[in-house]
């Protein structure tokens, strides 16, 4: 059983709770005592439907009391998958959130309403699924009961929405668009009767036939050291096993490795996970791998295969960043850069472009950039990193940089 | 597309989580120089134990295991954690909410719903400052409750122990930021993307031991609320609250005074998570007692309890 992380961002009123409402509605994840207490609160608004978008309104009622939710993590499963929806509620820090919650997830789904068609939200959450290259965007045109579940309605959306598809998407990318009702359940878990004219997938089709593992399996292989396990026990008197998670690619027993950024080469002796000796492990897998020879390996450090020429060193590089801090970004000061489990100082020496995700245009005078802002920089880092370009390595090629007084996790980059 | 039934559901655990939830043990003991492990004896806690020791594998688990023993445990609660303790060679810290007491740092309770729940805090802050720690690891999840569920896997604490929502940072990607000043403590809930059945699943599937209470069993009771409690020394029970045998468990593990039992003859784990499953839907009156001691965990939670 896997897990598929979705991205949803969006204000109150657009129909995203009555979706996520429905969704959890639809595959059973929600216990009978919470239904009934729906019951009897939509009796009380005099409403003649379940009033699904009540389930997440615990989150409405916490914003009413001034606490800030950036991101709400909701769950449900189906017998094959396990669902982790990243809810940002759309207000003020906007982008900080969307960025923050899309930042895992492997599935965008962004809500249109079928009255209103195309709006300013809709550009930025595509610009920042591009951005953060996030391999499948649903585009849900929601409410379609308000427009009859007139077909050329929908068709008019999807049509004026092609050319801005057309300039943030990136090769590889699917876009699909959905015609669905959250009010009635029209195409969420069951096939839209009212819109016989739609043969594609329901929403939950789409999420259980979506295939996301294999890429990152293919991914080149690397495996940044957390920690290295020495027990100096009787029993594993020499033992030197480099725990990890493995970031993206596979590795297996035999491969010659190299330790980066030393360029140290030794060979895998085992992959072990809790005394279990396995033949292979990929992309996500929590590890410890022992090599043949004795080498100086620590947290920070990455292996990757010694045939891998590509494998990057950077100490000197350009990186889309966004800022997610009051205090702007100010370049010349130092700040700590945190990729992977790796942490080094970092200096930002330009601004090269700030982007307006909404116009899709940039302006290169920049001098500052402010919390929620995306643009452009160059970095100096003292100690190199092993990271990928994003946009080849999504899942090595992130870093955060962190201001050394106030400890704060102040901006996300993605290496260019 | 059909909908999932409840069936379908047992048995399926999704092993990426372990992946995750182990990478975030692995960063504790790598970003922290005095971290520990908060153990109740609760299935949540339980699991986190495992987690530790599968990460650091074949070494031991790097940092102690610290209970803070209200007095008024379930002696088997008791009984497993020193169990558990000796089975993974961890170092155990316990710490006595009576020692609070005695000292004048906490008052007991009184009357028909005393409990030591909320004492808890006072003696879990002493023992932070007594050992210095700078990240304690909690079983929270974010499925628990709708405020757990923005919550941060690292989430900074001020020198009193207390959590400010808009002080949080942001976590992106996989990257955890546990740097903090001087004072001040991180709690880490490396479960929080897991749901309850998750946690029983893998409960399942790894074969885990877990405190006898969890099954079926006799035991004298009192009925109270329309609910089933422990008869113990330590409950306060009225005139006409007179003990009788039932045949319960429990499903959850916290103190004698306010864990409510279940009328249950379910012996194995499947029977369990098919019961919970089910339970979710029909037995309203246990859902009610869980209900009512999170609230009472999230006030706990603001004054510092994890």
């Amino acid at each position: 059983m896997d897990i598929l992380r979705i991205a949803t961002a969006g204000s109150v009123d657009d129909g995203k709770s009555t979706l996520i409402g429905r969704l959890l509605y639809e595959t059973n994840s929600i216990t009978k005592d919470k239904i009934e207490a729906l019951e009897s609160a939509s009796k009380r608004k005099r409403l003649d439907f379940l009033d699904l978008s009540l389930l997440t309104d615990g989150l409405i009622a916490e914003r009413e009391q001034g606490i800030t939710i950036d991101v709400a993590h909701i769950y449900f499963s189906t017998p094959t998958r396990k669902y982790i929806i990243a809810d940002t509620p759309g207000h003020v820090e906007y982008t900080r959130n969307m960025v923050t919650g899309a930042s895992n997830a492997k599935v965008s789904l962004i809500l249109v309403d079928a009255r209103q068609g195309v709006v300013e939200q809709t550009a930025r959450h595509l610009s920042i699924a591009a951005l953060l290259r996030i391999p499948k965007v649903i585009i849900c045109v929601n409410k379609m009961d308000l427009v009859q579940y007139d077909e050329a309605k929908f068709e008019a959306i999807k049509e004026s929405l092609r050319s801005l598809v057309a300039q943030t998407t990136f090769v590889g990318q699917e876009i699909s668009f959905l015609p669905i009702s959250s009010l009635f359940g029209q195409n969420i878990t069951q096939a839209a009767d009212k819109m016989p004219w739609y043969q594609g997938n329901t929403l939950l089709g789409e999420l259980e036939a979506f295939e996301f593992a294999e890429s990152l399996a293919h991914a080149p292989a690397r495996f940044p050291v957390q920690w290295v396990i020495r027990p100096k026990t009787e029993e594993y008197h020499d033992y030197r096993g480099y725990a990890g998670k493995i970031s993206s690619g596979t590795f297996q027993v035999g491969d010659v490795i190299k330790a980066l950024p030393t360029g140290q080469e030794s060979t895998i002796a085992s992959i072990e996970k809790f005394g279990e000796q396995l033949e292979r492990a990929e992309a996500g897998d929590s590890v410890v791998i022992t090599l043949t020879t004795d080498v100086d390996i620590s947290r920070g450090n990455s292996l990757v295969l010694a045939s891998d020429t590509q494998a990057p060193q950077l100490k000197d590089f350009a990186a889309h960043i966004c800022w997610l801090d009051h205090q702007a970004l100010s370049p010349g000061k130092t700040y700590l850069l945190q990729h992977g489990v790796n942490l080094t100082k970092a200096k930002i020496s330009q601004i090269t472009e700030r982007l307006d995700v909404v116009a899709q245009t940039s302006s290169q005078d920049v001098d500052s950039m402010k919390l929620n802002e995306i643009g452009g920089i160059q970095l100096r880092t003292a100690q190199p990193i092993m990271a990928d370009v994003y946009a080849e390595n999504p899942s090595n090629g992130a870093f955060i940089l962190i201001d050394e007084f106030s400890n704060s996790t102040v901006g996300v980059g993605f290496v260019k | 597309m059909t909908n999932s039934t409840i069936k379908d559901k047992i048995g399926q655990f999704p092993r990426k989580l372990e992946d995750e939830s182990i990478y975030i043990m692995r960063e504790v003991a790598a970003q922290f120089e005095r971290p520990a492990l908060l153990f109740s004896g609760g299935k949540d806690s339980i699991t986190l134990v495992r987690l530790a020791q599968k990460a650091f594998f074949p070494g031991k688990i790097p940092f102690p295991l610290v209970h803070i023993d209200t007095g008024h445990n379930f002696p088997e609660t008791i009984e497993f954690r020193d169990w558990l303790a000796k089975e993974t060679g961890a170092e155990l810290i316990v710490r006595y909410v009576q020692d609070s007491i005695d000292q004048g740092k906490a008052k007991e309770e009184t009357g028909k719903y005393a409990s030591r729940n909320v004492l808890q805090t006072v003696t879990l802050l002493d023992t932070i400052e007594e050992f210095k720690f700078d990240a304690c690891i909690g079983g929270a999840r974010r499925d628990e409750e709708k405020a757990r569920a923005k919550e941060r896997i690292f989430s900074v604490r001020d020198d009193f122990g207390q959590w400010d929502a808009k002080r949080q940072r942001p976590e992106l990607f996989d990257m955890l930021n546990g740097r903090i000043a001087v004072g001040e403590n991180v709690r880490v809930f490396p479960i929080s993307n897991w749901t309850e059945l998750d946690v029983w699943n893998y409960i399942k599937e790894e074969k885990m031991e877990i405190p006898s209470i969890y099954f079926s069993h006799q035991r004298q009771v009192i009925e109270r609320d329309g609910m089933l409690w422990a008869d113990s020394e330590y409950l306060n029970k009225e005139a006409d609250e007179i003990p009788f045998e039932a045949t319960v468990r429990f499903r959850t593990v916290g103190d004698m005074t306010c864990t409510a039992a279940v009328e249950s003859d379910a012996v194995e784990i499947d029977i369990i998570i098919e019961e919970i499953l089910s339970a979710e839907i029909s037995e309203r009156g246990a859902r009610i007692d869980d209900k009512r001691s999170e609230a009472a965990m999230e006030k706990r939670k603001q004054q510092g309890y994890f």
